[in-house]
């Protein structure tokens, strides 16, 4: 039975404490949520991404007030009215563009420490999984977002990628025509877009960082030695003020603290980006309103899609298709591709740790050929790169299996 | 000690409020009207040929403006605040082409309402809480509590522009009849 | 020191993977910009004309203004925008600003030749108006009337304008979009209408003359480079191999002008963003300064 002091004054310390548990919320949530001593500066990445996702949602409320989603007066409403007349409109529009594109630098630092460090199994595995929820909404959110400006790039774009869902030789025209509603993009393919960018994707996205929040708690974060932390015990040693012994800190003040000054540092960045750089997260080509009648000379997708769209061109359509859509999966089975039980990181552990760096190193192989055309030795290489990307991950179980048992190093 | 670490976490807080207030600053502008609003401000009325005792309606800036050429005698049937002075001495009329013109922004004074016009009463009657004016805009009944607006004008011959503050809208705000 | 090096890293590839998305695969998509010449409007390929005599330019002037207006001089075009397009596909440029915007051997060598110089194959305006000599004179004469100082603005109307609209800044290819009224009752602004026809009768014309509809230019300067631009007014061939504009033959100064005018329309926050960055930027160094002050207390004693 709930107590209530009825001689507590209204919003009193005690008063709230009766009625929402402010004080164990806030242990919960902050001051005794554990976090090891042991981590750099990317276990921040997870507090930048939140705080990005932060600026995309401010900004992207003002950008709403004068966006039109009609193919006819689109356009002009954003790159006239929003960029001209709207005070400070254009600094929203930049900051939502510069953002929508550095949020996915951010999600690849994040996904590719948390493969480094082995952060994705012994009891992490739906840590993982949320993340790569959040990585493919993500991805929905920025591509529906990019249809609204309907420039020719927003509707070439439009064109290709749901042209995909014909799912090649099967030619299912039925399918694209109703992901459209059109037998082209249109204003009912602008208008639906619209909807998912601007309410279904951002409420599933809040939804999932939620969950992925949830995922943490019981496993905790990993360390930068994937050492197993008993952080009951630790938490105790710091309770009892043995700051120096525990291995663990609070989040808040003494994480936090460190996460804000990453995040002072990413802001510079960010913003500097904003006011003096922002061309790389504008492609000019969508600077030309949409005519269905024109394909501009050079149409490619915006950087952060350029690997998994280069897996897919280099073969033919039908398993071009099918590759395209094992890029699109196979990092979901990273946990269970992985089975080797260390979490090390991967420079300690042996073959993977090759596999580690050439499957960075790939990537970046196959973004980069995925913006330039497609021919001559730009083929060849991404021809290449593409079934390196195939045959690591299907290496990967067969090199973590005889992997060796690493030794909590230290 | 444990002092000395909230210091720095205080600073950077009030610091941060700083920074709060800079957003809330570009936010508060980007909800200003646009200048192209701004800029659509003008109407030019030609008032030659009106007929008397007849409601012209115009707008202006989006607003509906109210315009009838007063009759010598625009007496209200009734005034139920006393004020049953005739309209055509009233001096918030305007002399356009030797003819008294009211030229007022169309909404009501109280909430905002369109009044309607009786000609044969020589009275506005607001649809919305029962608000009289007379031919020359002044209140005869409440709930409005003062005349209906002037809108800043410029007299050019037997025209008018709304939107632009001429020399005889200048004098009327000296005598305090325009708001 | 340790973080300093995973930094490194994580700059490395940002970096790496930056300059091959951007300046490198720009640079390999755009060769043909990139390798295409380009010699500050200097048009190298026409031949210096002899030395012009404007007084004598004065008196040929006449074989112009059967078509083109010199409003500067009193001289009124002989047909509106309109029936100019009805009848040539475009309408000729009122010349006053000519020798403002224009290079004074391009002219000489345009009334030669507007094919010529122009650098496509057909033009509205016929050749041979004037022998080499009479051509010279008309240019000389054309620079002697230009006014010294015109606005960016006039520039591009001159030398764009009747090809380009800018919906950005309501100008069509027959001019300034007037200020209209709709009708209390209806709604109907009949005015705006008929001025909407004209201008369609005029596009309709000029698309048939040149092929296609050339491109409103409200935010050309955002869709493409600086480095493109200059280089497709100095030479369109150059960059779109039988593209129907004409070479104009702006000089250095008449293209800063309409570069200028471009820029003020398409990139309009230009200005605010220089004003406001370096205030932005300086609050955060501070800040991330007392963030740096704050983890340093917090984590004091801790290792
Ligand atoms: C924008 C969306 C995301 C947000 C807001 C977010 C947020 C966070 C936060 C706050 C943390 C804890 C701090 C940290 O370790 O950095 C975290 C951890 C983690 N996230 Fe995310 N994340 C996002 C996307 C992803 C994606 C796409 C993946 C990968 C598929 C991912 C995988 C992980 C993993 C494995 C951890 C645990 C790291 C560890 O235990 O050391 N997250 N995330
Ligand atoms: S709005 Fe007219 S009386 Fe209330």
């Amino acid at each position: 039975m709930a107590h209530f002091d009825p001689n507590a004054r209204p919003f009193s310390h005690k008063w709230m404490n009766e009625r929402l548990a402010v004080d164990t919320l806030k242990r919960v949530l902050s001051t005794e949520y554990w976090i090891p001593k042991n981590i750099n500066f990317l276990w921040a990445m997870g507090m930048v991404l939140a705080a990005t996702f932060g600026l995309l949602l401010i900004s992207g409320i003002f950008l709403l007030m004068y966006y039109i989603p009609d193919t006819k007066q689109a356009f002009d409403s954003v790159n006239h009215t929003i960029m001209g007349e709207v005070g400070y409109g254009w600094l929203w529009r930049h900051m939502h563009g510069v953002a929508a594109s550095v949020v996915f630098l951010i999600i690849y630092i994040h996904m590719f420490t948390g493969i480094y460090y082995g952060s994705y199994k012994r009891g992490r595995e739906l840590i993982w999984l949320s993340g790569m929820l959040l990585f493919v909404s993500f991805s929905a959110e920025a591509f529906s977002g990019y249809m609204l400006p309907w420039g020719q790039m927003s509707y070439w774009a439009g064109m290709v990628i749901t042209n995909l869902f014909s799912l090649g030789s099967l030619d299912w025209q039925g399918l694209v025509e109703w992901i459209r509603g059109d037998y082209v993009p249109g204003q009912a393919f602008l208008g639906r877009f619209f909807m998912l960018h601007v309410l279904l994707m951002p409420l599933i996205i809040m939804a999932l960082i939620v969950l992925h929040f949830g995922t943490l708690r019981i496993p905790h974060v990993n360390n930068q030695d994937g050492e197993e932390i008993d952080f009951e015990a630790e938490a105790e040693k710091w309770k009892a003020g043995l700051r120096k012994e525990s291995k663990v800190i609070p989040f808040n003040p003494v994480f936090l603290s460190k996460d804000t000054f990453v995040l002072g540092i990413y802001f510079i960045f960010y913003f500097y980006l904003v006011f003096y750089h922002f061309e790389f997260a504008m492609d000019p080509v969508n600077f030309d309103p949409a005519n269905p009648l024109k394909t501009p000379p050079h149409i490619y997708p915006e950087w952060y899609f350029l690997w998994s769209y280069e897996i897919l061109r280099p073969f033919p359509k039908d398993p071009g298709l099918v590759a395209f859509g094992f890029a699109q999966v196979i990092f979901f089975f990273l946990p269970f591709l992985d089975r080797s039980p260390n979490v090390a990181p991967a420079n300690r552990r042996g073959l993977f740790k090759f596999w580690f760096w050439i499957l960075l190193v790939d990537m970046i192989v196959l973004t980069i050929m995925g913006k330039v055309p497609p021919v001559g030795i730009y083929t060849k290489i991404g021809t290449v790169a593409a079934w390196t990307f195939i045959i690591l991950w299907i290496l990967l179980p067969f090199i973590t299996k005889a992997e060796k048992a690493v030794r909590g190093h230290k | 000690m444990s002092d000395r670490r909230d210091f720095f976490g205080k600073v950077l807080g009030a610091y941060a409020g700083l920074g709060a207030l800079g957003a809330l600053y570009a936010a508060k502008r980007t909800w200003d009207p646009l200048p192209s609003v701004k800029a659509a401000g003008f109407t030019t009325l030609d008032l030659s040929g009106l007929e008397e005792n007849k409601l012209y309606v115009e707008k202006w800036r989006g607003k509906p403006v109210l315009i009838i050429k007063v009759p010598k005698n625009a007496k209200p049937d009734t005034a139920p605040n006393g004020n049953d002075k005739n309209a055509y001495e009233d001096p918030r009329l305007i002399t356009v082409g030797g003819h008294k013109f009211m030229i007022v922004i169309g909404l009501c004074t109280h909430l905002g309402c369109i009044p309607d016009y009786f000609p044969e009463k020589h009275k506005f009657i607001c649809p919305c809480h029962g608000g009289q004016f007379n031919a020359a805009g002044e209140v005869l009944k409440a709930p409005p509590p003062s005349p209906l607006v002037i809108p800043p004008f410029k007299v050019e011959g037997t025209k008018v522009v709304l939107g632009e503050a001429g020399p005889e809208y200048k004098k009327m705000k000296e005598k305090g009849l325009v708001a | 020191m340790k973080e300093l090096k995973v930094l490194a890293v994580v700059v490395f590839f940002t970096l790496v993977t930056y300059w091959g998305v951007e300046p490198y695969a720009h640079k390999v998509m755009h060769k043909n910009v990139e390798e295409a010449t380009f010699e500050n409007f200097q048009y190298k390929d026409l031949k210096a004309p002899a030395k012009g005599d404007p007084a004598k330019g004065k008196a040929l002037i006449a074989t112009c203004t059967s078509c083109h207006g010199i409003k500067s001089q009193g001289i009124k075009a002989p047909m509106d925008p309109v029936a100019a397009s009805q009848a040539y596909g475009v309408v000729p440029p009122d010349l006053s600003n000519a020798g403002a915007v224009l290079d004074e051997k391009f002219i000489a060598n345009f009334i030669v030749s507007p094919t010529h110089a122009g650098l496509v194959k057909k033009s509205a305006m016929p050749g041979g108006m004037a022998d080499a000599q009479g051509a010279a004179d008309i240019a000389a004469y054309l620079k002697s009337i230009a006014p010294k100082e015109i606005k960016p603005k006039e520039a591009f109307e001159f030398a764009c304008g009747r090809c380009h609209a800018v919906r950005y800044d309501k100008w069509t290819q027959i001019g300034q979009t007037p200020k209209t009224k709709a009708d209390i009752k209806t709604g109907v602004d009949l005015a705006l209408m008929d001025f909407k026809k004209k201008v369609g009768q005029y596009q309709v014309k000029l698309a048939e003359y040149l092929g296609k509809l050339p491109p409103d230019l409200s935010i050309i300067v955002r869709a493409r480079s600086e480095e493109y631009l200059e280089k497709f007014v100095e030479n369109p061939q150059h960059i779109l191999p039988g593209t129907a504009m004409p070479r104009v033959g702006v000089t250095e100064e008449g293209y800063e002008k309409i570069y200028k005018y471009l820029e003020e329309v398409g990139d309009p926050s230009k200005p605010k963003r220089e004003k406001v960055g370096p205030w932005v930027l300086g609050y955060l160094v501070l800040f991330a300064f007392l963030a740096f002050l704050w983890y340093k207390s917090q984590w004091k004693g801790l290792k």
